[in-house]
């Protein structure tokens, strides 16, 4: 066993240089394949983290059309409703428009109750719940931009005009690595004085909300609750629109559904590129050994086992080359993670990516071993013999 | 020979009978071999010899079992190899064939103790045992200082010899050697043979051998012609 495994290693690596470059456009491969499925999975990352016990409402004709602040007193009374909050997109800009990230205006106490995932220390909690020009952000974003709690964060308004100041009260972890850790919350009560106050405010946009979020005892009940609430306002000025959380959040990545699907074309066809790279390196390598296959085939090694070794060797280089992909895809996710900030603030390799990478680069070994695997099958031993490599 | 003295005589380890071979080149059809009868004694070594195309290496991988026959019977040990499947014939190779190459077929990337090693792989051999066999024809074939070199490490007359090992160490009855001394030269090649003379005395391999040279034959106890696909004479040496 010993000296076969030492002869399939040392036939693996036999032409170096070929080995080398096989190898490169192996890793190369991969870990595109990886990085792809990652954008993908990034812009899903909402979606994925979706409470099924959470709905959305939002008005029927537009996200951008706002719902009355009294709506909520009605779906709140809506049976199997256990929790209810609100939020406005505020859409402001912090020094320059390249440091985007999201900000809500929201109501803390219920907001926070319906998002468990946001864990925040209970003193920074109770500082933010008091103080209404208090904000708390995601650790990924304070850590972007290096706040600490008592910072203040100016931010230019765009949908609401003037420059809004918030001093930095608490900042949260998500549960887990898919909660997005890079927004920022505010007190909406906060933007609706300012509003009524400010001159020239836009009288639609005073006690009004962008969304409802509904908290629901059963997720089964979920289709059942959003008719429910729809049916409260139908006819009415302010159609709305109930779905569940990852429904709302499929809306968003369904907008950009092209992009995506050539994304996954792309990494795909990657896979491809590389089975046909590697298939042309095996068949080199198959011819130029036919003599070597036919002496062990004459030495009493059946076709089957020929066959075996060629196989294990395209398997080796592609597992070599698949884990080396997989070992650079992690540092450069995190590089373009880092890069793509809060465009994808869930920019993370998942474990399904990482098997599929290997599960990808052995797939590429055997598709490139079966052609040659095959011619070699049925050598001719004399033939093989005498053929010069 | 009369009739009492073919009684008295062991059955011969090759018989072959009406052997026919042809090969196919699109429409035209090219015999290599036509009703050839060939007796081989156990322990006899024997040299085919005849003009290019003669048939001489394709009858050696006929007997050999790695090439298959158009027609007649070879039976080796009394076993019609003929009729053996592809698989049966790979383990009655490995069992009972050495294979002696012209360019000596040893694996690039492993040692002359590894190619060596090789057939036994097919063996229930342990490893220690393996190694012992390995030392044993080393030994034989006077290299045992250069066990862990490479092929490219050694002259053409050390791979032969390595070679020759290789189709000793699984003891087979039946040793071929399709022109063993056709890449070396006069005085290597010279080497060559008085070592598989050696052991075809030692040991009491049977030995069939294809070659060019005269010389060469005359180390066989037999010399078998051929001519166009046809045996046409059997000289004995006698010695």
């Amino acid at each position: 066993m010993l000296l076969l495994l030492r002869l399939l290693l040392k036939n693996a690596f036999r032409h170096k240089l070929r080995s080398a470059l096989t190898l490169i456009g192996l890793v190369v491969a991969i870990c595109a394949f990886g990085l792809l499925r990652t954008i993908v999975d990034a812009w899903y990352a909402g979606a994925e983290a979706s409470a099924s016990t959470r709905l959305v409402t939002r008005s029927a004709v537009s996200l951008t059309f706002p719902l009355p602040l009294n709506y909520g007193e009605r779906i709140r009374a809506v049976q199997g409703v256990s929790g209810l909050s609100w939020a406005n997109w505020f859409g402001g800009v912090y020094v320059t428009e390249r440091n985007f990230f999201p900000q809500f205006a929201v109501d803390p106490p219920s907001y926070l109750a319906l998002y468990p995932e946001y864990v925040l220390p209970d003193a920074q909690r109770q500082d933010f719940l008091r103080d209404r020009q208090g904000a708390i952000v995601g650790r990924k974003l304070a850590d972007k931009f290096g706040w600490r709690v008592g910072d203040q964060i100016p931010l230019r308004g765009t949908i609401y005009p003037g420059t809004w100041s918030f001093t930095l009260r608490g900042i949260y972890d998500g549960v887990d690595a898919s909660t997005d850790e890079q927004q920022l919350l505010f007190h909406w009560k906060y933007l609706s004085e300012s509003i009524r106050q400010r001159p020239g405010a836009n009288p639609a946009r005073v006690d009004s909300v962008g969304v409802y979020v509904v908290g629901i005892r059963e997720a089964d009940d979920a289709a059942l609750i959003s008719q429910r609430i729809d049916a409260l306002f139908r006819n009415s000025l302010a159609e709305t629109l109930t779905e569940t959380e990852k429904a709302f959040q499929l809306s968003f990545v369904s907008m950009s559904e092209a992009i995506l699907v050539a994304i996954q074309a792309v990494s795909l066809i990657i896979v491809v590129i590389i089975m046909a790279v590697m298939a042309n390196t095996m068949t080199m390598t198959a011819r130029e050994r036919l003599a070597e296959y036919a002496t062990l085939r004459v030495l009493g090694f059946s076709p089957g086992f020929v066959v075996r070794l060629l196989a294990a060797e395209s398997l080796l280089i592609a597992l070599v080359g698949g884990l080396f992909g997989i070992a650079l895809t992690l540092p450069l996710a995190a590089f373009v993670g880092q890069a793509v900030g809060t465009l994808l603030p869930v920019f993370r390799v998942s474990e399904l990516t990482l098997l599929l990478q290997l599960l990808a680069a052995l797939l590429v070994g055997a598709v490139a071993a079966a052609w040659p695997a095959w011619r070699i099958s049925r050598i001719d031993i004399v033939a093989g013999l005498r053929h010069v490599g | 020979m009369n009739a009492a003295a073919a009684d008295a005589l062991p059955p011969p380890l090759i018989r072959i009978r009406a052997l026919s071979k042809a090969y196919q080149r699109g429409a035209q059809h090219i015999p290599v071999l036509q009703g050839v009868d060939l007796d081989v004694q156990r322990g006899e070594f024997i040299a085919l010899m005849g003009p290019s195309g003669s048939g001489k290496s394709t009858l050696l991988n006929l007997i050999a079992g790695i090439d298959q026959p158009g027609g007649g019977r070879i039976e080796i040990g009394g076993i019609d190899i003929a009729g053996l499947s592809e698989g049966e014939l790979a383990d009655w190779r490995a069992a009972n064939v050495g294979f002696i190459f012209q360019f000596y077929n040893l694996l690039p990337v492993l040692s002359a103790a590894e190619n060596i090693e090789l057939p036994l792989l097919l063996t229930d051999l342990t490893r220690r045992q393996r190694r012992q066999h390995v030392d044993a024809v080393l030994a034989m074939v006077r290299l045992s200082d250069r066990a862990d070199h490479y092929p490219n490490e050694l002259s053409g007359g050390q791979q032969q010899r390595v070679a020759i090992a290789r189709a000793l160490v699984s003891d087979p009855q039946l040793i071929v050697a399709d022109e063993p001394t056709g890449d070396l030269d006069r005085v290597t090649g010279g080497e060559v043979l008085s070592l598989l003379a050696d052991l075809h005395r030692q040991l009491g391999k049977t030995i069939v051998m294809v070659t060019h040279d005269p010389k060469a034959a005359e180390r066989a106890e037999r010399l078998v012609h051929l001519e166009k696909g046809v045996l046409v004479a059997g000289t004995a040496f006698g010695h």
